[in-house]
C-alpha cells in the first residue's frame, strides 16, 4: 500500500502558487501531470527555479531528477528569468531560405549575446524559434509575443534599439 | 442532440445569418493576425456602428483564406477578395458593399493560385467563424457525426474509411481504415484516441491553420474516430507554440461539450466521449508516436522500439489510435458524401486531396490545398506564381528534416506518397520550401543536420552521435576545409544512420543529405576541390537579407 505522503506546503506566500496547486488538482496530483503543471509555472512565474521544479516534484511525487530531466529536455522550459524584452528571431526553413541567418547575426552583434542569453542590463533576451508557423511572412521575428513578418536588418536593430535605449 | 435538433441549430443559425444584407469576413488567423488584420477588423465594427448599419452588416472574423502574404486578407458578400487591408482602409471596403470594389485592393480570384486549388479540409476555411460552433453546424458540421451514430455500426464507419484509401496524413501515409480496424480489434479496458497537432517541420504550417480556422472539424473526426474504433477518452497533443489554436481549440471544446456533442450519451446513444489538450513543449521528436505517448503521460518525449504498436499498446499500456490533424479533418466529409467520392479524387494509390505549406522563394506563399497527383511544376509555377525577382528555380524541398531537396528534373512528377518516396524525399506533414539559385544546396543540408542534431533525443546512439558527426562534416565542407575522405564519410553514416536508428528521426536525418548529394553532388565538389560556393553563400561574411 503506498504510504500517505502529505503535500507540501508552496515555496512562499506568493499567490500565484495557487494557479499551480489548481493544475495539480486537475491532474489528481498524478505524476502524468508533471509536464502540464510545470507548463503552469512557467505561465505565472516565466520561468522554472529550483524551488519551483522541487516544489512541483514533491506534488506530483515524481522524483526530482525525473522532474529536472523533462523540464531540459523540452525546448519550451527555460530555467532562467527572461529580460524586460524578447526578441525571438525564427530560424524555420523558410525563413532561413529568406535571410533569418543574417537577422540573428546582426542582432548578435549589437546585443553582444548568443541565442538563450540575456543583456547584461536584463534589458533584452534573445531567442531562436524552430518555426514559429509564419513561413508566409519570412524572414519573421516575434518583438514581446507580438510577430512582425518580412523583417529586414535594419528593422529589427532599429527595433532593439527603442529597448536599449529607453 | 438528435439530428432533428442538429437541423434546427442550422435553421436558427441560418436564419440569424440571412438577416444581413451584407457581409464583411476579416480573416483572423495567424498570419494575418500578425499583419494586424484585429485592428482592421475592429475599425470595421467601429465604422459599421458609426453608420447605424449594424442591423444588415455583419463584420465576421473567419479562419485562413490561404494567401499569407498578401495579408490581411478580406472578403466581402459581393464576392470581392482584398488584400493588404489596413484599418484606415476600412470606410473604402464597406463603400463598396453596395458599388464598385475598391480596385487598389483588389486580389483576383481568379489566377490558379485560388482556381487550382480542391478545398475538402479547408472548405471552411476562410468562410466560417472558428469561435462559434453554430457557424460550423450551419457548414453541415456535425451532420457526420449524426449519421454516423445513428445510422452506422462502428464496423461500417471503419469500412467506409477503409473504402475512401484515406492515407495518414502526417507523413507516412499509413493506411487511416487500416489503422482503425486493428485499434477496434485490440483489447483494452480503455481505449484512446490522440490527435498529432505537434507540427514541429520548421516550415510546415498547415495543422496550425486547420485548428485555428476550423476546430470543430478536427473535434467531429476525432469523435468519429473515437466511435468506429471503441474508444471513450481523447488528447489532442498541441504545440505550446501556438497559443490561438489551443485558446480556440479549448473554447471549441467547451462549445461542443455545452450542447452535448462530446460528453456522456452523445445522441442518446451509448456512446461517451471526452477530450482534454495536452501542451507540447518544444520537442520535434514529440512527433513520433510512441514520443508523443510518452509525452501525454508527462514523461521525456523518447521514442521506443515497435512493436508493439501504439494500436495495441498505447498510451496507459492500452491500444490507441493516433492521427494527425489533417487526416481527422478529412473523416467528416468521407462519411457525409461517402467513400466513393472521395476515392475518385486524386491518384491510384493516394487519394483525396492535401494542404501544402507554400513558402521559401516564391511569389505567392501560404495555404494550398490541391488533389493529389498534381505536379511539382504546377505547384511551383502556377500556384506558386513562379520565382520572384526573375531568377531561376533550384529546388523544392519536401517533408521537412525528415525529407528531401527535388532538383528540377523532378518538376514533372505527380506528388503522391510514392512517387515522392521514389524521388528521395517524403510527403511529410505537406511543408513546400522553394528554393532559388541563391540557395546553397550544401548549406541547406547542413541547417537540416543542425535541426536534427539538436532534436535528437539522445536515447539511441547512431542518431546521437551520427548526427553530430554529419553535422560536422557539412560545416568542414561549407567552411571549405572537408577532404574527399570526409566525403566518403559522410555517405557512410547516411547509410548508418538509416539502417540502425532507433526512431523515424534519425532513420530519415540523412535524408536531406542523401538527396542533395544524389542531385547537386557538383555542388559539394566546388566546395571541397575549389574552395568556393556556387550559390556564393557558404564562407561569405553575413550581409543583408536579400
Amino acid at each position: 500500500m503506498a504510504s500517505y505522503v502529505a503535500k507540501p506546503a508552496p515555496p512562499n506566500q506568493d499567490k500565484r502558487w495557487k494557479l499551480v496547486d489548481a493544475t495539480i488538482r486537475r491532474q489528481g496530483a498524478h505524476p502524468r501531470g508533471l509536464i502540464e503543471t510545470l507548463h503552469t509555472v512557467q505561465e505565472a512565474f516565466g520561468y522554472l527555479d529550483a524551488h519551483a521544479l522541487r516544489y512541483v516534484a514533491m506534488s506530483l511525487r515524481v522524483p526530482l531528477s525525473r522532474a529536472f530531466g523533462v523540464a531540459t529536455f523540452y525546448h519550451f522550459f527555460t530555467l532562467k528569468p527572461a529580460g524586460e524584452h524578447t526578441c525571438v528571431i525564427c530560424m524555420g526553413t523558410a525563413c532561413y531560405i529568406k535571410g533569418a541567418p543574417q537577422l540573428l547575426d546582426a542582432v548578435q552583434k549589437d546585443l553582444g549575446i548568443v541565442p538563450g542569453e540575456t543583456t547584461t542590463d536584463k534589458k533584452v533576451s534573445l531567442l531562436t524559434a524552430r518555426c514559429l508557423g509564419s513561413c508566409g511572412l519570412a524572414p519573421a521575428v516575434v518583438y514581446d509575443q507580438e510577430v512582425a513578418g518580412k523583417v529586414s536588418t535594419a528593422a529589427v536593430r532599429e527595433h532593439l534599439k527603442k529597448w536599449t535605449v529607453a | 442532440m438528435t439530428p432533428e435538433e442538429l437541423e434546427q441549430i442550422a435553421e436558427d443559425e441560418r436564419a440569424e445569418q440571412g438577416k444581413y444584407r451584407q457581409r464583411v469576413n476579416v480573416c483572423v488567423a495567424a498570419g494575418c493576425l500578425s499583419c494586424q488584420s484585429q485592428s482592421v477588423k475592429d475599425t470595421l465594427e467601429q465604422e459599421v456602428t458609426r453608420r447605424g448599419a449594424k442591423d444588415h452588416c455583419q463584420i465576421k472574423g473567419v479562419g485562413c483564406m490561404g494567401l499569407c502574404s498578401e495579408g490581411p486578407l478580406v472578403s466581402t458578400s459581393n464576392g470581392v477578395l482584398y488584400k493588404k487591408v489596413t484599418a484606415a482602409d476600412s470606410p473604402a471596403v464597406l463603400d463598396s458593399l453596395a458599388a464598385e470594389p475598391v480596385s487598389r485592393l483588389l486580389c483576383s480570384t481568379e489566377v490558379p493560385f485560388f482556381q487550382r486549388q480542391k478545398k475538402i479540409v479547408l472548405e471552411n476555411s476562410g468562410v466560417i467563424d472558428p469561435e462559434r460552433i453554430g457557424d460550423y453546424i450551419e457548414a453541415n458540421g456535425y451532420s457526420a457525426l449524426i449519421k454516423a451514430l445513428t445510422e452506422m455500426a462502428p464496423r461500417e464507419v471503419i469500412d467506409e474509411i477503409t473504402r475512401s484509401g484515406l492515407r495518414g496524413r502526417g507523413g507516412a501515409g499509413y493506411p487511416t481504415g487500416l489503422k482503425w480496424s486493428t485499434v477496434s480489434k485490440s483489447v483494452g479496458t480503455q481505449k484512446y484516441v490522440i490527435c498529432n497537432a505537434d507540427e514541429g517541420d520548421p516550415g510546415a504550417f498547415m495543422d496550425r491553420s486547420v485548428l485555428e480556422s476550423d476546430p470543430h472539424r478536427v473535434l467531429e473526426g476525432m469523435l468519429i474516430g473515437g466511435y468506429a474504433v471503441g474508444a471513450s477518452e481523447a488528447y489532442i497533443y498541441v504545440r505550446a507554440e501556438y497559443p490561438l489554436a489551443i485558446k480556440r481549440l479549448r473554447n471549441a471544446i467547451r462549445q461542443a461539450e455545452r450542447i452535448g456533442l462530446l460528453g456522456a450519451n452523445i445522441c442518446g446513444t451509448r456512446f461517451s466521449f471526452r477530450i482534454d489538450l495536452r501542451l507540447g513543449a518544444g520537442a520535434f521528436v514529440c512527433g513520433e508516436e510512441t514520443a508523443l505517448i510518452a509525452s501525454v503521460e508527462g514523461k521525456r518525449g523518447t521514442p521506443r522500439p515497435r512493436p508493439p504498436y501504439p494500436a495495441m499498446e498505447g498510451l496507459f499500456g492500452q491500444p490507441t489510435l493516433i492521427n494527425n490533424v489533417e487526416t481527422f479533418a478529412n473523416i467528416a466529409p468521407i462519411v457525409r458524401n461517402g467513400a466513393d467520392w472521395y476515392a475518385a479524387l486524386g491518384t491510384d494509390k493516394s487519394k483525396g486531396t492535401k494542404v501544402f505549406a507554400l513558402a521559401g522563394r516564391v511569389e505567392n506563399t501560404g495555404l494550398v490545398e490541391v488533389p493529389m497527383g498534381i505536379s511539382l511544376r504546377e505547384m511551383v509555377f502556377e500556384i506558386g506564381g513562379g520565382i520572384p525577382d526573375g531568377r531561376k528555380f533550384k529546388a523544392v524541398q519536401t517533408g521537412g528534416p525528415s525529407g528531401g531537396c527535388l532538383p528540377s528534373e523532378c518538376l514533372d512528377m505527380p506528388v503522391d506518397y510514392e512517387s515522392l518516396a521514389r524521388a528521395g524525399s517524403i510527403m511529410g506533414s505537406g511543408g513546400m520550401i522553394v528554393m532559388d539559385e541563391s540557395s546553397c544546396m550544401v548549406d541547406v543540408a547542413k541547417y537540416f543536420m543542425d535541426f536534427c542534431m539538436t532534436e535528437s533525443c539522445g536515447k539511441c546512439i547512431p542518431c546521437r552521435v551520427g548526427t553530430y558527426q554529419m553535422h560536422r562534416i557539412l560545416s568542414a565542407i561549407t567552411g571549405m576545409t572537408a577532404t574527399e575522405q570526409d566525403l566518403k564519410m559522410l555517405e557512410e553514416l547516411c547509410d548508418l544512420l538509416k539502417h540502425t536508428s532507433l526512431c523515424g528521426l534519425g532513420q530519415s536525418a540523412p535524408n536531406p543529405v542523401v538527396s542533395t548529394l544524389r542531385s547537386f553532388a557538383e555542388e559539394y565538389r566546388a566546395h571541397i576541390q575549389e574552395h568556393k560556393c556556387p550559390a556564393g553563400v557558404c564562407g561569405q561574411p553575413v550581409g543583408e537579407p536579400v
